[in-house]
């Protein structure tokens, strides 16, 4: 799931500042899973943005707080908000960065304010309260020969043919020797398997045309135009 | 077996037991310091390393000095290359660059990340590694073209050397990981910084069936602190209590004088147990600003053939501590 983390409230404040009119709108997709962009937190960012106005100034707010289905869903927002959006002057969005600019392009004449930073594609371990990323989107899934553990997405530096000299008693370099080393695991993962010719096959040059942005997939091939 | 183009390459061939020494160029447009240290390493070491950004530090690339410490000082330079930097045009570009300076050997390298270095908010490239950047140099040496092989015209003739690290821990992925780049075809390895025999035969054992030739690196220390340091801060080093003692000692005796003697002492004991007993090709030397101490630690070892025999047969005779040194010590090593 796209885990997103919330802005500041200062920031949030700052981009509201010009509006009076503004309309809240919660995601109920993998933001409100999270509990960061739901309709309680909608609504709990209205009332902050209410109090906020009550103390600076005397302006007269007018804010509705909602949620919609999903935000990066094109028919599911026009479905959902066309006939709202006129009454406001923005729109904070609680969504992801593709909710955000599918808001943007649905509304041109409006401003969208995004609430949410987008942070990564990643697991949620409710246990311990805890996100951790899980993927890269990089287009070129191998997961098959690593046992399942990504090297693009958990080896700091990417590497398709680790283990590299930054690792200690399985713990690297990077942020301070608290994460695993990618390559380790995948060694170990490997190795129970007995598969360690997974581990020692040479991996050649990635090709980055696979994750070059900004990317698209599906719909119909479009037509070649006819030349005469 | 690949032609020996350098003549680190050509001695390792012949079956010499070759020095490499190591020099740093730092934030600074003054190559002196760095042309000067190759002055005092020519002749004892065959080859000397360039270093590229080491830790990720923004200093001056390693391509111009190591041109220059040829051309100036008359030393074979090891042109150390990063992949964290580069992109893989980049990488084509230098590599190109240094066959037409005349540069004989590249160490690739896939290089320390930037967070931990001196611009930590650096992008960090690796759009290569260094096994994937190994395999491009073959290409570019051995089919004289690029990794889409698009033609080179005159291309370059390298001999190649990766880096290892002796003390990983685990050790079996490391092994694993040099052996994927020795099929692609390297000549040599330098190892990271060993402090016993013990784990230099450890590592020897475990990477013999690679066929390869390894250089063992070592490093002295500059100073106590520098010891403490790195026993401390840097992780998988382990100085042996005995060689700690010995510096610390040293230290009090005699301050900074002493502590580079004891140096010489211990690190020309360990260079000559390991060139008796084990089937190490060399010895890879880093003193990074005190290069003055490595052309007397080889002489120390009496390993070399120096213009003064009676250095040799002195250091030969005063070594009673030879065979005992370095018994009950367990496994040790550090890589910076």
């Amino acid at each position: 799931m796209i885990i997103v983390q919330q802005k500041p409230l200062h920031e949030i404040f700052q981009m509201a500042r010009n509006f009076q009119r503004l309309l809240i709108v919660g995601c109920d997709g993998c933001a409100s899973v999270i509990q960061v962009g739901g309709e309680k937190q909608a609504k709990v960012l209205k009332a902050l943005l209410e109090m906020e106005r009550r103390l600076k100034s005397k302006q007269e707010l007018r804010i509705k707080a909602m949620s919609i289905l999903r935000q990066c869903d094109r028919q599911i927002v026009t479905t959902s908000l066309h006939s709202l959006v006129d009454d406001y002057d923005a729109v904070i969005s609680l969504s992801c960065g593709a909710g955000v600019q599918t808001l943007a392009e649905l509304f041109p004449g409006k401003i969208i304010i995004p609430a949410n930073d987008t942070k990564f594609i990643g697991m949620h371990d409710t246990k311990v309260g805890k996100f951790y990323e899980m993927c890269r989107a990089c287009g070129d899934c191998i997961l098959f020969e690593t046992g399942g553990i990504c090297p693009i997405t958990r080896c700091a530096k990417s590497l398709l043919n680790g283990p590299c000299g930054g690792q200690a008693k399985g713990k690297c370099e990077v942020g301070g020797w608290k994460n695993d080393c990618a390559w380790v695991l995948i060694y170990n993962r490997l190795k129970e398997r007995n598969r360690l010719d997974l581990f020692t096959k040479f991996r050649l040059p990635r090709d980055y045309r696979v994750s070059e942005h900004p990317r698209e997939l599906g719909g119909e091939p479009e037509e070649k135009e006819e030349t005469a | 077996m690949r032609e020996a183009y350098s003549e680190l390459m050509k001695q390792i061939k012949a079956g010499k037991f070759v020095f490499t020494g190591e020099l740093e160029p730092v934030k600074s447009t003054n190559l002196h310091e760095v042309i000067e240290g190759a002055k005092v390493l020519k002749g004892h070491v065959v080859a000397v390393n360039i270093t590229d950004n080491p830790t990720a530090f923004g200093y001056m690339n390693a391509l111009v000095p190591s041109y220059l410490i040829q051309r100036e000082a008359g030393v074979e330079a090891v042109y150390q290359m990063t992949t964290r930097d580069r992109n893989r045009l980049a990488l084509i570009s230098d590599v190109l660059a240094a066959g037409a300076l005349g540069i004989k050997n590249i160490l690739a390298l896939t290089g320390d990340h930037t967070t931990v270095g001196d611009t930590p908010q650096a992008k960090p490239v690796f759009d290569l590694d260094s096994a994937t950047f190994v395999y491009m140099l073959r290409k570019m040496i051995d089919e004289g073209v690029d990794l889409n092989n698009n033609k080179i015209e005159n291309p370059p003739k390298f001999n190649i050397g990766i880096a290892a690290a002796p003390n990983a821990d685990p050790l079996e992925p490391e092994i694993l990981k040099i052996e994927r780049k020795v099929k692609i075809g390297v000549d040599f390895i330098q190892t990271q910084c060993v402090y016993s025999v013990e784990q230099a035969k450890n590592f020897l054992d475990a990477a013999s069936h690679l066929n390869t030739p390894i250089l063992l690196g070592i490093a002295p220390f500059k100073s106590l602190g520098m010891m403490k340091w790195m026993v401390e801060f840097v992780p998988g080093i382990k100085v042996p209590e005995e060689i700690q003692d010995r510096i610390r000692k040293a230290k009090e005796r005699g301050g900074k004088e002493a502590i580079f003697t004891e140096n010489i002492e211990i690190f020309s004991q360990m260079i000559r147990e390991i060139r008796k007993t084990t089937n190490a090709a060399g010895i890879h030397v880093m003193a990074v600003g005190f290069e003055w101490i490595v052309p007397k630690i080889i002489e120390h070892t009496g390993l070399l053939l120096v213009s003064s025999i009676s250095l040799w047969r002195f250091s030969l005779g005063e070594s009673p501590r030879e065979h005992t040194q370095y018994n009950g010590l367990h496994e040790y090593g550090c890589s910076y």
